[in-house]
Protein backbone atom coordinates (compact mmCIF):
# COMPACT_ATOMS: atom_id res chain seq x y z
CA UNK A 1 0.00 0.00 0.00
CA UNK A 2 1.44 3.34 -1.05
CA UNK A 3 1.17 6.07 1.56
CA UNK A 4 -0.31 9.33 0.26
CA UNK A 5 -0.82 11.71 3.22
CA UNK A 6 -3.86 13.94 2.88
CA UNK A 7 -2.17 17.19 3.91
CA UNK A 8 0.61 17.04 1.28
CA UNK A 9 0.63 18.39 -2.26
CA UNK A 10 1.79 16.23 -5.19
CA UNK A 11 3.08 16.63 -8.74
CA UNK A 12 2.51 14.54 -11.85
CA UNK A 13 6.25 13.81 -11.69
CA UNK A 14 5.75 12.05 -8.35
CA UNK A 15 7.19 14.60 -5.97
CA UNK A 16 5.48 15.59 -2.77
CA UNK A 17 5.40 19.09 -1.27
CA UNK A 18 4.46 19.96 2.26
CA UNK A 19 3.72 23.60 2.96
CA UNK A 20 4.42 25.16 6.35
CA UNK A 21 3.51 28.82 5.95
CA UNK A 22 5.87 30.06 3.22
CA UNK A 23 8.32 27.17 3.44
CA UNK A 24 7.73 24.09 1.29
CA UNK A 25 9.52 20.80 1.98
CA UNK A 26 9.99 18.66 -1.15
CA UNK A 27 10.57 14.94 -1.66
CA UNK A 28 9.71 12.04 -3.92
CA UNK A 29 6.67 9.86 -3.31
CA UNK A 30 6.55 6.20 -2.29
CA UNK A 31 5.36 5.49 -5.81
CA UNK A 32 8.45 7.21 -7.24
CA UNK A 33 10.89 5.35 -5.01
CA UNK A 34 9.30 2.02 -5.88
CA UNK A 35 9.53 2.77 -9.61
CA UNK A 36 13.12 3.98 -9.35
CA UNK A 37 14.49 1.01 -7.48
CA UNK A 38 17.49 1.44 -5.19
CA UNK A 39 18.71 5.01 -5.30
CA UNK A 40 22.51 5.13 -5.29
CA UNK A 41 23.20 8.79 -6.08
CA UNK A 42 21.48 12.09 -5.39
CA UNK A 43 22.42 15.49 -6.82
CA UNK A 44 20.83 18.49 -5.13
CA UNK A 45 21.09 22.28 -5.61
CA UNK A 46 23.06 24.62 -3.38
CA UNK A 47 21.34 26.59 -0.66
CA UNK A 48 20.38 30.00 -2.00
CA UNK A 49 19.72 28.74 -5.51
CA UNK A 50 16.54 29.88 -7.25
CA UNK A 51 14.18 27.24 -8.62
CA UNK A 52 11.10 27.57 -10.85
CA UNK A 53 7.93 25.56 -10.74
CA UNK A 54 8.19 22.62 -13.12
CA UNK A 55 11.91 23.04 -13.81
CA UNK A 56 14.52 20.41 -12.92
CA UNK A 57 16.45 21.17 -9.71
CA UNK A 58 18.36 17.93 -9.19
CA UNK A 59 18.82 14.30 -10.10
CA UNK A 60 18.35 10.91 -8.48
CA UNK A 61 20.01 7.85 -9.95
CA UNK A 62 19.40 4.19 -9.45
CA UNK A 63 22.01 1.70 -10.62
CA UNK A 64 20.24 1.60 -13.96
CA UNK A 65 18.56 4.95 -14.55
CA UNK A 66 18.83 8.71 -14.16
CA UNK A 67 15.71 10.69 -13.18
CA UNK A 68 15.31 14.45 -12.98
CA UNK A 69 13.71 16.08 -9.96
CA UNK A 70 11.26 18.91 -10.72
CA UNK A 71 10.53 21.84 -8.46
CA UNK A 72 6.88 21.80 -7.33
CA UNK A 73 6.99 25.54 -6.61
CA UNK A 74 9.14 28.55 -7.47
CA UNK A 75 11.35 30.11 -4.84
CA UNK A 76 14.70 30.00 -3.10
CA UNK A 77 16.31 26.82 -1.77
CA UNK A 78 16.87 27.52 1.94
CA UNK A 79 17.86 24.05 3.11
CA UNK A 80 19.23 20.89 1.48
CA UNK A 81 19.12 17.40 2.97
CA UNK A 82 22.86 16.81 2.74
CA UNK A 83 22.60 13.47 4.59
CA UNK A 84 21.33 12.00 1.31
CA UNK A 85 24.76 12.36 -0.29
CA UNK A 86 26.12 9.62 1.95
CA UNK A 87 22.80 7.87 2.54
CA UNK A 88 20.86 7.84 -0.74
CA UNK A 89 19.00 4.77 0.53
CA UNK A 90 16.92 7.09 2.76
CA UNK A 91 14.98 7.81 -0.42
CA UNK A 92 13.90 4.17 -0.59
CA UNK A 93 13.54 3.49 3.11
CA UNK A 94 11.54 6.55 4.07
CA UNK A 95 11.00 9.02 1.21
CA UNK A 96 8.32 10.95 3.08
CA UNK A 97 10.49 11.73 6.13
CA UNK A 98 14.25 10.98 6.16
CA UNK A 99 14.36 11.22 2.38
CA UNK A 100 13.17 14.84 2.07
CA UNK A 101 15.24 16.62 -0.56
CA UNK A 102 15.08 20.40 -0.17
CA UNK A 103 13.16 23.20 1.51
CA UNK A 104 12.03 26.06 -0.69
CA UNK A 105 10.99 29.51 0.43
CA UNK A 106 7.96 30.19 -1.71
CA UNK A 107 7.82 33.13 -4.11
CA UNK A 108 4.08 32.92 -4.58
CA UNK A 109 1.65 30.90 -2.48
CA UNK A 110 -0.81 30.83 -5.37
CA UNK A 111 1.42 28.31 -7.17
CA UNK A 112 0.33 25.65 -4.67
CA UNK A 113 -3.03 25.65 -6.42
CA UNK A 114 -1.31 24.20 -9.52
CA UNK A 115 -0.39 21.05 -7.56
CA UNK A 116 -2.40 17.87 -7.05
CA UNK A 117 -4.11 17.03 -3.77
CA UNK A 118 -4.07 13.51 -2.31
CA UNK A 119 -7.28 12.17 -3.94
CA UNK A 120 -6.14 13.26 -7.41
CA UNK A 121 -2.66 11.90 -6.90
CA UNK A 122 -4.04 8.56 -5.68
CA UNK A 123 -6.14 8.47 -8.84
CA UNK A 124 -3.06 9.21 -10.96
CA UNK A 125 -1.00 6.35 -9.54
CA UNK A 126 -3.89 3.89 -9.54
CA UNK A 127 -4.06 4.35 -13.32
CA UNK A 128 -0.41 3.36 -13.73
CA UNK B 1 6.19 -5.39 -31.86
CA UNK B 2 7.52 -7.02 -28.73
CA UNK B 3 8.09 -10.74 -28.32
CA UNK B 4 7.77 -12.81 -25.18
CA UNK B 5 10.23 -15.53 -24.25
CA UNK B 6 8.89 -18.97 -23.24
CA UNK B 7 9.57 -17.86 -19.64
CA UNK B 8 7.45 -14.70 -19.77
CA UNK B 9 4.73 -16.05 -17.45
CA UNK B 10 7.41 -17.05 -14.93
CA UNK B 11 8.69 -13.47 -14.80
CA UNK B 12 5.17 -12.14 -14.24
CA UNK B 13 4.57 -14.69 -11.46
CA UNK B 14 7.85 -13.59 -9.83
CA UNK B 15 6.76 -9.96 -10.08
CA UNK B 16 9.58 -9.09 -12.49
CA UNK B 17 9.64 -5.54 -13.76
CA UNK B 18 9.28 -6.03 -17.50
CA UNK B 19 10.89 -3.74 -20.07
CA UNK B 20 11.29 -3.79 -23.83
CA UNK B 21 14.83 -4.85 -24.69
CA UNK B 22 15.73 -5.30 -28.37
CA UNK B 23 12.09 -6.09 -29.09
CA UNK B 24 11.74 -8.55 -26.21
CA UNK B 25 9.75 -8.15 -23.02
CA UNK B 26 12.41 -8.96 -20.44
CA UNK B 27 12.69 -8.62 -16.66
CA UNK B 28 15.07 -5.77 -15.79
CA UNK B 29 14.87 -6.79 -12.14
CA UNK B 30 12.74 -8.73 -9.70
CA UNK B 31 13.31 -7.78 -6.06
CA UNK B 32 16.29 -5.49 -6.42
CA UNK B 33 19.18 -5.07 -8.81
CA UNK B 34 21.98 -4.90 -6.25
CA UNK B 35 20.68 -7.88 -4.31
CA UNK B 36 20.50 -9.88 -7.54
CA UNK B 37 24.00 -8.77 -8.51
CA UNK B 38 25.39 -9.93 -5.16
CA UNK B 39 23.58 -13.26 -5.46
CA UNK B 40 25.54 -14.04 -8.62
CA UNK B 41 28.83 -12.91 -7.06
CA UNK B 42 28.26 -14.90 -3.84
CA UNK B 43 25.76 -17.68 -4.59
CA UNK B 44 23.82 -18.32 -7.80
CA UNK B 45 21.92 -16.04 -10.16
CA UNK B 46 19.39 -17.34 -12.67
CA UNK B 47 18.81 -15.32 -15.84
CA UNK B 48 16.43 -15.76 -18.74
CA UNK B 49 18.55 -15.04 -21.82
CA UNK B 50 16.12 -16.52 -24.34
CA UNK B 51 16.16 -13.26 -26.28
CA UNK B 52 19.61 -14.25 -27.61
CA UNK B 53 19.45 -15.59 -31.16
CA UNK B 54 20.64 -18.96 -32.45
CA UNK B 55 21.83 -19.84 -35.93
CA UNK B 56 22.77 -23.41 -36.86
CA UNK B 57 25.43 -24.11 -39.45
CA UNK B 58 25.63 -27.66 -40.78
CA UNK B 59 26.99 -29.52 -43.77
CA UNK B 60 30.30 -30.61 -45.25
CA UNK B 61 31.43 -26.98 -45.72
CA UNK B 62 30.14 -25.69 -42.36
CA UNK B 63 33.62 -25.12 -40.97
CA UNK B 64 34.98 -23.59 -44.17
CA UNK B 65 32.06 -21.16 -44.23
CA UNK B 66 32.46 -20.15 -40.58
CA UNK B 67 36.21 -19.61 -40.99
CA UNK B 68 35.49 -17.28 -43.92
CA UNK B 69 33.19 -14.95 -41.95
CA UNK B 70 34.79 -14.92 -38.47
CA UNK B 71 38.06 -13.67 -36.96
CA UNK B 72 38.86 -16.46 -34.49
CA UNK B 73 40.05 -19.96 -35.42
CA UNK B 74 36.90 -22.07 -35.58
CA UNK B 75 39.00 -24.97 -36.89
CA UNK B 76 40.76 -25.19 -33.55
CA UNK B 77 37.48 -25.99 -31.85
CA UNK B 78 37.24 -29.59 -30.77
CA UNK B 79 33.80 -31.21 -30.55
CA UNK B 80 31.82 -30.07 -27.51
CA UNK B 81 33.89 -26.93 -27.04
CA UNK B 82 32.74 -23.35 -27.44
CA UNK B 83 34.52 -20.17 -28.46
CA UNK B 84 34.10 -16.40 -28.42
CA UNK B 85 34.29 -14.97 -31.92
CA UNK B 86 33.60 -11.90 -34.04
CA UNK B 87 31.63 -11.37 -37.24
CA UNK B 88 33.38 -8.53 -39.06
CA UNK B 89 31.63 -6.42 -41.68
CA UNK B 90 33.35 -5.15 -44.83
CA UNK B 91 33.91 -1.63 -43.46
CA UNK B 92 36.35 -2.29 -40.63
CA UNK B 93 33.71 -2.76 -37.95
CA UNK B 94 31.67 -5.66 -36.61
CA UNK B 95 28.32 -7.12 -37.60
CA UNK B 96 28.23 -8.74 -34.14
CA UNK B 97 30.21 -10.55 -31.48
CA UNK B 98 29.14 -14.16 -31.17
CA UNK B 99 29.72 -17.48 -29.47
CA UNK B 100 30.29 -20.60 -31.56
CA UNK B 101 29.52 -24.06 -30.20
CA UNK B 102 31.12 -27.04 -31.96
CA UNK B 103 28.62 -29.90 -31.88
CA UNK B 104 30.29 -32.04 -34.59
CA UNK B 105 33.72 -31.13 -35.85
CA UNK B 106 33.65 -29.67 -39.38
CA UNK B 107 29.94 -30.24 -39.95
CA UNK B 108 27.71 -28.94 -37.14
CA UNK B 109 27.99 -25.66 -35.25
CA UNK B 110 25.58 -23.51 -33.26
CA UNK B 111 26.10 -19.74 -33.22
CA UNK B 112 24.67 -17.65 -30.41
CA UNK B 113 24.13 -14.00 -31.42
CA UNK B 114 22.95 -10.82 -29.74
CA UNK B 115 19.17 -10.32 -29.66
CA UNK B 116 19.50 -6.86 -31.16
CA UNK B 117 21.46 -8.27 -34.13
CA UNK B 118 19.64 -11.56 -34.66
CA UNK B 119 17.94 -10.69 -37.94
CA UNK B 120 20.92 -8.66 -39.22
CA UNK B 121 23.34 -11.53 -38.53
CA UNK B 122 21.01 -14.02 -40.18
CA UNK B 123 20.78 -11.90 -43.35
CA UNK B 124 24.54 -11.27 -43.31
CA UNK B 125 25.37 -14.96 -43.02
CA UNK B 126 22.81 -15.93 -45.66
CA UNK B 127 24.24 -13.42 -48.10
CA UNK B 128 27.75 -14.88 -47.71
CA UNK B 129 26.76 -18.53 -47.53
CA UNK B 130 28.68 -21.02 -49.65
CA UNK B 131 27.49 -24.27 -51.19
CA UNK B 132 27.87 -27.12 -48.74
CA UNK B 133 26.95 -25.03 -45.72
CA UNK B 134 23.34 -25.13 -44.59
CA UNK B 135 21.98 -22.40 -42.36
CA UNK B 136 18.96 -22.70 -40.11
CA UNK B 137 17.57 -19.86 -38.01
CA UNK B 138 16.84 -21.62 -34.71
CA UNK B 139 16.04 -18.64 -32.47
CA UNK B 140 12.46 -19.72 -31.83
CA UNK B 141 13.46 -23.32 -31.26
CA UNK B 142 15.57 -22.51 -28.19
CA UNK B 143 15.08 -20.84 -24.89
CA UNK B 144 18.25 -20.09 -22.94
CA UNK B 145 18.98 -19.61 -19.26
CA UNK B 146 22.20 -18.51 -17.63
CA UNK B 147 23.08 -20.01 -14.24
CA UNK B 148 25.99 -18.06 -12.80
CA UNK B 149 27.84 -17.91 -9.53
CA UNK B 150 30.06 -19.96 -7.19
CA UNK B 151 27.33 -22.57 -6.60
CA UNK B 152 26.13 -22.73 -10.20
CA UNK B 153 27.95 -25.84 -11.45
CA UNK B 154 26.85 -27.93 -8.48
CA UNK B 155 23.26 -26.87 -9.00
CA UNK B 156 23.41 -27.52 -12.74
CA UNK B 157 24.87 -30.98 -12.06
CA UNK B 158 21.85 -31.82 -9.90
CA UNK B 159 19.32 -30.38 -12.31
CA UNK B 160 20.77 -31.96 -15.47
CA UNK B 161 21.66 -35.15 -13.61
CA UNK B 162 25.23 -35.07 -14.87
CA UNK B 163 28.36 -34.00 -12.99
CA UNK B 164 29.69 -30.85 -14.65
CA UNK B 165 31.53 -29.51 -11.60
CA UNK B 166 34.92 -30.27 -13.14
CA UNK B 167 34.09 -28.73 -16.51
CA UNK B 168 36.59 -26.18 -17.74
CA UNK B 169 35.46 -22.94 -19.33
CA UNK B 170 33.82 -23.34 -22.77
CA UNK B 171 33.01 -27.02 -22.37
CA UNK B 172 29.72 -28.41 -23.72
CA UNK B 173 27.32 -31.09 -22.50
CA UNK B 174 24.42 -32.29 -24.67
CA UNK B 175 21.46 -34.25 -23.40
CA UNK B 176 17.75 -34.24 -22.81
CA UNK B 177 15.72 -32.74 -20.01
CA UNK B 178 12.10 -33.70 -19.49
CA UNK B 179 12.01 -35.02 -23.05
CA UNK B 180 13.52 -31.91 -24.63
CA UNK B 181 16.97 -31.36 -26.03
CA UNK B 182 19.48 -29.22 -24.14
CA UNK B 183 22.95 -27.88 -24.92
CA UNK B 184 24.80 -26.80 -21.81
CA UNK B 185 28.10 -24.92 -21.90
CA UNK B 186 30.35 -23.41 -19.25
CA UNK B 187 30.02 -19.92 -20.66
CA UNK B 188 28.64 -16.71 -19.28
CA UNK B 189 28.65 -12.94 -19.18
CA UNK B 190 29.18 -12.30 -15.49
CA UNK B 191 32.77 -13.34 -14.72
CA UNK B 192 31.56 -16.06 -12.36
CA UNK B 193 31.76 -19.80 -12.84
CA UNK B 194 28.62 -21.41 -14.11
CA UNK B 195 27.07 -21.89 -17.46
CA UNK B 196 24.31 -21.31 -19.92
CA UNK B 197 21.74 -23.86 -21.01
CA UNK B 198 20.01 -23.82 -24.39
CA UNK B 199 16.78 -25.68 -23.82
CA UNK B 200 14.15 -26.71 -26.32
CA UNK B 201 11.44 -24.03 -25.87
CA UNK B 202 8.60 -26.30 -24.64
CA UNK B 203 10.81 -27.52 -21.75
CA UNK B 204 11.98 -24.04 -20.70
CA UNK B 205 9.43 -23.60 -17.93
CA UNK B 206 10.07 -26.98 -16.32
CA UNK B 207 13.83 -26.37 -16.41
CA UNK B 208 13.37 -22.91 -14.87
CA UNK B 209 11.15 -24.36 -12.13
CA UNK B 210 13.59 -27.13 -11.32
CA UNK B 211 16.52 -24.70 -11.17
CA UNK B 212 14.61 -22.51 -8.71
CA UNK B 213 13.38 -25.45 -6.69
CA UNK B 214 16.74 -27.20 -6.26
CA UNK B 215 18.47 -23.83 -6.29
CA UNK B 216 16.91 -22.68 -3.04
CA UNK B 217 19.55 -24.74 -1.20
CA UNK B 218 22.14 -22.67 -3.07
CA UNK B 219 20.45 -19.31 -2.34
CA UNK B 220 19.55 -18.88 -5.99
CA UNK B 221 18.04 -15.56 -7.05
CA UNK B 222 16.16 -15.00 -10.30
CA UNK B 223 17.97 -12.00 -11.73
CA UNK B 224 17.17 -9.47 -14.40
CA UNK B 225 18.93 -7.74 -17.26
CA UNK B 226 19.91 -4.92 -14.89
CA UNK B 227 22.15 -7.21 -12.85
CA UNK B 228 23.39 -8.90 -16.02
CA UNK B 229 24.58 -5.50 -17.22
CA UNK B 230 26.31 -4.46 -13.96
CA UNK B 231 27.98 -7.88 -13.72
CA UNK B 232 29.36 -7.70 -17.27
CA UNK B 233 30.42 -4.07 -16.85
CA UNK B 234 32.40 -4.95 -13.70
CA UNK B 235 34.23 -7.53 -15.85
CA UNK B 236 34.82 -5.05 -18.67
CA UNK B 237 33.06 -7.29 -21.19
CA UNK B 238 32.00 -5.46 -24.35
CA UNK B 239 28.35 -5.05 -25.29
CA UNK B 240 27.46 -4.64 -28.95
CA UNK B 241 26.12 -1.15 -29.63
CA UNK B 242 28.29 0.26 -26.83
CA UNK B 243 31.94 -0.87 -26.83
CA UNK B 244 31.73 -2.47 -30.28
CA UNK B 245 29.64 -1.57 -33.29
CA UNK B 246 29.48 -1.59 -37.07
CA UNK B 247 31.95 1.32 -37.18
CA UNK B 248 34.30 0.85 -34.19
CA UNK B 249 37.48 -1.08 -34.93
CA UNK B 250 37.64 -4.21 -32.72
CA UNK B 251 41.37 -3.70 -32.07
CA UNK B 252 40.49 -0.48 -30.24
CA UNK B 253 38.15 -2.52 -28.02
CA UNK B 254 41.10 -4.73 -26.95
CA UNK B 255 39.73 -7.63 -28.99
CA UNK B 256 42.98 -8.31 -30.85
CA UNK B 257 43.21 -11.67 -29.04
CA UNK B 258 40.18 -12.90 -31.01
CA UNK B 259 41.50 -11.68 -34.38
CA UNK B 260 43.78 -14.35 -35.86
CA UNK B 261 44.70 -12.37 -38.95
CA UNK B 262 48.18 -13.97 -39.14
CA UNK B 263 46.67 -17.42 -39.36
CA UNK B 264 43.69 -17.10 -41.65
CA UNK B 265 41.80 -15.05 -44.18
CA UNK B 266 38.33 -13.82 -43.48
CA UNK B 267 35.81 -11.41 -44.89
CA UNK B 268 36.59 -7.85 -43.77
CA UNK B 269 40.16 -8.69 -42.73
CA UNK B 270 41.87 -6.06 -44.88
CA UNK B 271 39.48 -3.32 -43.70
CA UNK B 272 40.03 -4.15 -40.01
CA UNK B 273 43.80 -4.31 -40.50
CA UNK B 274 43.77 -1.07 -42.50
CA UNK B 275 42.00 0.66 -39.63
CA UNK B 276 44.67 -0.59 -37.26
CA UNK B 277 47.53 0.32 -39.62
CA UNK B 278 46.26 3.88 -40.06
CA UNK B 279 46.66 4.23 -36.32
CA UNK B 280 43.81 3.95 -33.89
CA UNK B 281 43.01 7.27 -32.27
CA UNK B 282 41.20 5.94 -29.19
CA UNK B 283 41.36 2.87 -26.99
CA UNK B 284 38.80 1.29 -24.68
CA UNK B 285 39.72 1.66 -21.01
CA UNK B 286 38.18 1.21 -17.58
CA UNK B 287 37.42 4.27 -15.49
CA UNK B 288 36.56 4.58 -11.80
CA UNK B 289 34.92 7.70 -10.46
CA UNK B 290 36.81 9.41 -7.67
CA UNK B 291 33.99 11.85 -6.94
CA UNK B 292 30.61 10.52 -5.92
CA UNK B 293 28.65 10.25 -9.13
CA UNK B 294 27.80 7.96 -11.99
CA UNK B 295 29.05 8.31 -15.54
CA UNK B 296 26.65 7.10 -18.22
CA UNK B 297 27.00 6.17 -21.89
CA UNK B 298 27.76 9.16 -24.14
CA UNK B 299 29.13 11.37 -21.39
CA UNK B 300 32.32 13.11 -22.57
CA UNK B 301 35.74 12.39 -21.10
CA UNK B 302 37.93 15.48 -20.52
CA UNK B 303 41.43 16.27 -19.41
CA UNK B 304 42.50 19.35 -17.56
CA UNK B 305 46.02 20.44 -18.46
CA UNK B 306 47.28 23.92 -17.52
CA UNK B 307 43.67 24.97 -16.93
CA UNK B 308 42.79 24.00 -20.48
CA UNK B 309 39.95 21.56 -20.77
CA UNK B 310 40.34 19.22 -23.74
CA UNK B 311 37.93 16.57 -24.92
CA UNK B 312 39.67 13.18 -24.93
CA UNK B 313 36.87 10.68 -25.42
CA UNK B 314 33.46 9.31 -24.53
CA UNK B 315 31.83 6.83 -22.18
CA UNK B 316 30.34 3.71 -23.81
CA UNK B 317 28.89 2.05 -20.68
CA UNK B 318 28.61 3.51 -17.21
CA UNK B 319 26.92 2.35 -14.07
CA UNK B 320 27.16 2.11 -10.31
CA UNK B 321 29.20 -0.95 -9.35
CA UNK B 322 27.35 -2.96 -6.68
CA UNK B 323 30.62 -4.72 -5.76
CA UNK B 324 32.84 -1.61 -5.52
CA UNK B 325 30.01 0.73 -4.44
CA UNK B 326 31.21 3.45 -6.78
CA UNK B 327 30.73 4.67 -10.33
CA UNK B 328 32.54 2.68 -13.03
CA UNK B 329 32.62 3.19 -16.77
CA UNK B 330 34.04 1.84 -19.99
CA UNK B 331 35.21 4.62 -22.27
CA UNK B 332 37.10 5.31 -25.46
CA UNK B 333 39.98 7.58 -24.53
CA UNK B 334 42.52 9.22 -26.86
CA UNK B 335 45.60 6.97 -27.02
CA UNK B 336 48.08 9.35 -25.33
CA UNK B 337 45.70 9.62 -22.35
CA UNK B 338 44.70 5.95 -22.21
CA UNK B 339 47.18 4.88 -19.54
CA UNK B 340 46.43 3.35 -16.16
CA UNK B 341 46.52 5.85 -13.33
CA UNK B 342 45.72 8.83 -15.53
CA UNK B 343 43.47 11.31 -13.69
CA UNK B 344 40.74 12.52 -16.00
CA UNK B 345 37.34 14.18 -15.82
CA UNK B 346 33.89 13.04 -16.88
CA UNK B 347 31.36 15.66 -17.85
CA UNK B 348 28.03 14.78 -16.26
CA UNK B 349 25.18 17.28 -16.71
CA UNK B 350 27.73 20.06 -17.28
CA UNK B 351 29.55 19.20 -14.04
CA UNK B 352 33.03 17.68 -14.05
CA UNK B 353 33.60 14.59 -11.95
CA UNK B 354 37.14 13.43 -11.17
CA UNK B 355 37.92 9.91 -12.34
CA UNK B 356 40.91 7.64 -12.92
CA UNK B 357 41.87 5.16 -15.64
CA UNK B 358 42.16 1.68 -14.10
CA UNK B 359 43.03 -1.80 -15.34
CA UNK B 360 40.25 -4.16 -16.37
CA UNK B 361 38.41 -6.05 -15.07
CA UNK B 362 37.15 -3.70 -12.35
CA UNK B 363 36.45 -6.72 -10.16
CA UNK B 364 39.38 -9.12 -10.19
CA UNK B 365 38.40 -12.76 -10.17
Amino acid sequence: MIRVPEDYYYTKDHEWAQADENVVTVGITEFAQQSLGEVVYVELPEEGQKVSQGDPFGVVESVKAVSDLYAPVSGTVIEVNSSLVDNPSFLNDNPMVDGWLIRIELDNEKELANLLRAPDYKKLISEK
Amino acid sequence: MTSKTPLYEKHIALDGRMVDFAGWLMPVQYKGLQEEHQSTRNHVGLFDVSHMGEIRVKGPKALEFLESVTTNLVGQLEPLRAQYNLLPNDKGGLVDDIYIYCLEKNTDYLICVNASNDEKDWQWLLSHKIDGAELTHESSKWAQVAVQGPGALKLISEVLDHDVTLFKKNQILRGSFNGGEFIFATTGYTGEMGGEIFISSPQAESLWDKLLQLGSAYHIAPSGLGARDTLRTEMGYPLYGHEISDTLNPFAANLGWVIKSDQKNFLGKSEILAGKAQGLTHKLVGIELIDKGIARAEHRVKKNSDNNLTDIGWVTSGTFSPTLQKGIALAYVALPEAFIGNQILIEVRSKLFRAIVVSLPFVKK
